[in-house]
């Protein structure tokens, strides 16, 4: 799922390492999150919706041709 | 995190290399060490079989210490794990009932089996996602 992560971890002048403590996962999810080779579990989402202050929508965005 | 982590790596270590002596001295200590003792060899038997319920414990503990990426590479590992060893265990013990091959089907080589596949597996799956 495209996402816009990294941009907005930068923009709070966060690192992967920082995020990851902040959002409780290792810094190799953040990553795979943002290279988007993973798309994380809800309660993650949430976490960063909460920490980014956006709703989930705004840095996910959901294709459902890709979804298929 | 991190040293929490390495805690239950070192427990998960500490119950497997004592499984692997166990194992070990239920195997060659009757025939080593006490002679075919019924008793000892049954006490060797019973201690394994703990220690392996407290490796599995301690797995299972050091399972829900991971992350959900992490979950997910392990569980699909060990799902193709699965997979792959009933049918290339039945396959095996079909070549030994029909006599295709001149040696005994050993559960030893599935568990070779089923450590390397998982090895394989889970560095395949690391690679897809990290």
């Amino acid at each position: 799922m495209k996402n816009k992560v990294r941009e907005l971890r930068k923009l709070k002048g966060l690192t992967q390492e920082q995020l990851a403590e902040v959002i409780g996962v290792s810094r190799q999810t953040i990553n795979a999150i943002e290279k988007e080779k993973f798309d994380p579990s809800l309660p993650t989402a949430f976490k960063m919706a909460q920490l980014f202050e956006r709703s989930i929508e705004e840095f996910f965005l959901f294709d459902n041709q890709k979804a298929r | 995190m991190k040293k929490e982590r390495q805690q239950h790596l070192k427990v998960l270590a500490l119950w497997t290399w004592t499984w692997v002596g166990t194992m070990a001295l239920a195997t060659f200590g009757p025939k080593f060490i006490w002679e075919g003792q019924t008793v000892l060899t049954s006490l060797a038997i019973l201690v394994n079989l703990l220690n392996g319920v407290l490796m599995i414990s301690a797995n299972r503990k050091l399972f829900n210490f991971y992350d959900e990426l992490e979950r997910k590479i392990h569980l699909e590992s060990l799902a193709l794990t699965l997979g792959l060893t009933v049918v290339v265990g039945l396959s095996y013990s079909l070549l030994d009932q029909t006599n295709l091959i001149s040696f005994d089907a050993e559960i030893g080589v599935l568990v070779l089996f089923v450590g390397v596949t998982e090895r394989i597996t889970f560095f395949i799956n690391r690679k897809r996602y990290l």
